[in-house]
């Protein structure tokens, strides 16, 4: 019981550190990160953990992670992959990914959160041993955010290990933090009375029982202390004293139902039972399928035949009779339905995941008698973990039923698109290669002009930089000259004279305007130099999409028929797996029901002796009473 | 009757100390080996999600085109945000009416994917229309507006709401 316990106590701290860890989450603004925080805060942990797994696995590909805005984060993003994992029950992995950390060159406060997060998990996992070793490892510098949490973690573990005077001692310093308020104050009081100091660990629940808070968490501890000690109480012989505690138990909350139930046992025991009458007739208007109602329903009627109220008290015991008899009708359907696979059916309806309260919405469906008794059968951890298994499994399944239909609709696109390229791509190509062959010209010829004119900074060349009017010029020159080349008259020698001096009037020209020119020249070549970049980045630009274009259906068959084979080899694994889970649940609910129905038949002789001898009693009583006058 | 009340009194106690022995019937080993089977197939499952995730992104949306619009809330900031709807380049993109729980998930530092598409290389402009309505009171409409450059890399645009009329962005 104790470990139970102290593993509920583990789930409900595991969620304070998570709560407590918020001006990290705020931090987290990496928005990938930030998505599967998204996802965990609804409790969606699978598609959490699914989208930090993608961002991790790209992180450690990149060639410089340094970069990466996760690079800041990764130790926070694996720890809260580690969060996730173990809210998803996946406590082997976590406790895989968390031994890494320890084990890699971190520094010490990360590693000690590391250890923290492993002792954790252990707990978890019925290894006190283990986590003792590992919470004893814990040396050095601890972030401040999670103080606390190793101290009642530690304190924790000392408990279950049988060290109850170091818990004892490290409960007393915890009682002052406000997030331990009530939790450190009762495991202080349950160290006590293990360690034997039993009136000590009432002092201490005695004080946890009076706490002022409004926290639901704070008050439900408040409620289980004070019941707890009005049970030791009852036990030890002290019923008057028990009263005391079991009245300070709130009429609303979760242990309200057993705490009237032993405060009317408490009274009775003192034989005030028109005291316990009250909370009795309190309860027994309540849920009939609950235990302490049903017990109830025979304490009523008992404390009204002690009362010597014989007539109400077999008329209650007629009551409690028929409601037995109903109950038992109830039960006989339930383990009906569970035998037709209706109770399984009913755990995983989807309408039910949206609401908190599913197991207590469950219990009050008219159609479904499978699920009338789940709230008891919750109430063991086992079956809880069965059903969460079983209902995760049940998520499993449809995920991979949803994903062989993805994987129909991504193969249909990209036969799509291979039709639609098949037509479109070789008429681009083609086009493409006459683009790129004339590209490719008028770039060597940019080349040419670049290197002519570094030439020409070294050996000037003016006849490179005449104008095209000036070579046509040259050219009509050269033709005259070649017109007149045999004619020696003297107009001929005339001719001559006048090209010569129109060549050097042209060579002047230029020589004397070269420098001009030559700045020209290189401002053209620079003003082309954009445009040649503005074309290297469309013909880049088109080559991404073209690749692009390819890569959209190309090369994705083999990765989809590997994912085919995996979903369906894991799909056959769940199925297995969600059957032999099922019989399990359904054994499990089956012995339940049926132990509860061995009680209601027990109860049910009860009642029917206690009855009969209630209306023979009655009847004596009335025929002893002397006759009315007339 | 001193029987029936030693019984249901015996049984009060019982009630009230059970730590319940429900696995009797199926062993804790048998519990335990189960339990640990699930793990195995959730770690290959994952496995498969994770996978799965990259090649729908490689698929549907390759990072030369790929957009995606993410919706945060500002720290501190608790308001009854109703809806949002965003278009971009004047073609309506996605909408989202918030439930309870997404408002607590966004409240304590969550960012949510609203939407990933794909748009061209180039000037884009996103538009956010936000509903705010708490009970009792009358919606509040608040608009915003944002231009962003597509390139090479996939566009991740956070819309950051601090409560109405305070609708901010970052890229």
């Amino acid at each position: 019981m104790m470990r139970r316990y102290l593993c509920l106590l583990g789930l409900c701290c595991s969620s304070l550190a998570f709560a407590a860890d918020d001006p990290a989450r705020a931090r987290a603004r990496d928005l990938y990160l930030g998505e599967a925080y998204y996802r965990a805060y609804q409790g969606d942990y699978f598609d959490a953990i699914t989208r930090l797994d993608t961002e991790l696995a790209q992180f450690y590909r990149l060639d410089d992670p340094k970069l990466d805005p996760l690079h800041f984060r990764v130790n926070r993003a694996n720890f809260s992959v580690g969060d996730f994992e173990l809210s998803y029950r996946m406590h082997q992995r976590a406790g895989r990914a968390i031994k890494a950390i320890m084990q890699s060159s971190v520094d010490p406060a990360i590693r000690n959160e590391a250890a923290y997060r492993l002792a954790h998990i252990q707990v978890e996992t019925d290894d006190p041993r283990a986590a003792l070793e590992t919470i004893d490892s814990i040396k050095g510098p601890i972030p401040e955010n999670i103080r606390s949490d190793v101290l009642f973690l530690r304190a924790q573990i000392y408990m279950l290990t049988g060290k109850f005077t170091d818990a004892i001692e490290i409960l007393r310093d915890l009682r002052g933090d406000k997030k331990y308020d009530g939790f450190a104050g009762y495991n202080l009081g349950i160290a006590l009375i293990q360690s034997g100091r039993e009136q000590d660990g009432y002092e201490v629940l005695d004080k946890v029982g009076q706490i002022d808070s409004d926290d639901p968490g704070t008050l439900a501890i408040k409620d289980k202390a004070n019941l707890l000690l009005g049970n030791r109480l009852i036990a030890a012989g002290k019923p008057a004293l028990a009263k005391h505690f079991l009245d300070r138990v709130r009429l609303m909350g979760p242990y309200s139902n057993k705490a009237l139930l032993s405060d009317g046992w408490a009274n009775a025991a003192v034989g005030q039972y028109n005291r316990a009458l009250v909370p009795w007739n309190i309860l027994i208007k309540r849920n009939v399928t609950d235990r302490a109602v049903q017990e109830a329903l025979l304490g009523a009627p008992y404390a009204y035949s002690k009362l010597k109220l014989h007539g109400r008290a077999a008329v209650l015991y007629g009551n409690a009779l028929q409601q037995f008899t109903a109950e038992l009708d109830k039960l006989d359907a339930s383990l009906k339905s569970i035998r037709e696979g209706k109770f399984l059916k009913a755990l995983t309806r989807d309408e039910l995941k949206e609401d908190k309260d599913w197991v207590v919405k469950l219990r009050e469906l008219p159609d479904a008698p499978e699920t009338y008794y789940l709230l008891d059968l919750m109430a063991s951890n086992d079956f809880q973990e069965s059903l969460q298994n079983y209902v995760d499994l049940d998520d499993l399944r449809k995920r991979m039923q949803a994903w062989n239909t993805n994987l129909d609709a991504y193969q249909d696109i990209i036969s799509q698109r291979r039709q639609y390229y098949a037509g479109v791509l070789p008429g681009v190509d083609n086009r493409f290669r006459e683009l790129d062959s004339r590209m490719r010209l008028r770039l060597q010829q940019r080349q040419a002009l670049d290197d002519r004119l570094k030439n020409m900074l070294i050996s000037p060349r003016p006849d490179f930089l005449a104008t095209a009017d000036e070579r046509i010029v040259g050219q009509e020159l050269n033709g005259i000259e070649d017109q007149y080349k045999n004619d020696h008259s003297p107009a001929g020698d005339d001719v001559r004279r006048r090209i010569k001096r129109l060549r050097g009037l042209l060579l002047f020209r230029i020589r004397t305007t070269y420098d001009r020119r030559l700045t020209l020249a290189y401002k053209h070549l620079h003003q082309l130099d954009g445009s040649v970049a503005r074309l290297n980045e469309i013909y880049r630009s088109f080559v991404r999409n073209r690749q692009a274009a390819t890569l959209s259906y190309e090369g994705y068959d083999d990765e989809i028929r590997q994912l085919r084979n995996r979903i369906r080899d894991a799909k056959e694994k769940v199925d297995t797996l969600m059957a032999q889970q099922g019989d399990v649940l359904n054994t499990m609910a089956t012995d339940e029901l049926e132990k509860r129905r061995q009680r209601l038949e027990e109860y049910q002789v009860q009642a029917r002796f206690a009855m009969a001898e209630s209306y023979d009693r009655a009847t004596k009583k009335q025929m002893e009473q002397p006759p009315a006058k007339k | 009757m001193k029987r029936l009340r030693k019984y249901v009194l015996f049984g009060g106690l019982l009630l009230l100390w059970a730590s319940t022995g429900m696995a009797d019937e199926v062993s804790r080993e048998q519990i335990k080996g189960l339990d640990e089977q699930v793990q195995d197939i959730k770690e290959d499952v994952l496995g498969i999600s994770a996978e799965l995730t990259q090649l729908e992104e490689k698929l549907l949306y390759p990072s030369n085109t790929q957009v995606s619009v993410f919706v945060s809330f500002d720290n501190g900031a608790n308001f009854p945000l109703d809806s949002l709807k965003i278009k971009i380049d004047g073609q309506d993109a996605s909408s989202h009416i918030y439930s309870y729980k997404e408002l607590g998930a966004l409240r304590a530092g969550g960012v949510q994917r609203l939407y990933t598409g794909n748009v061209s290389s180039g000037e884009h402009t996103l538009d956010v229309s936000m509903i705010s309505k708490a009970a009792g009171t009358s919606a509040i409409t608040d608009v915003g507006s944002y231009k962003f450059t597509k390139s090479v890399k996939p566009a991740l645009i956070e819309i950051h709401l601090g409560g109405p009329g305070s609708i901010g962005f970052r890229d």
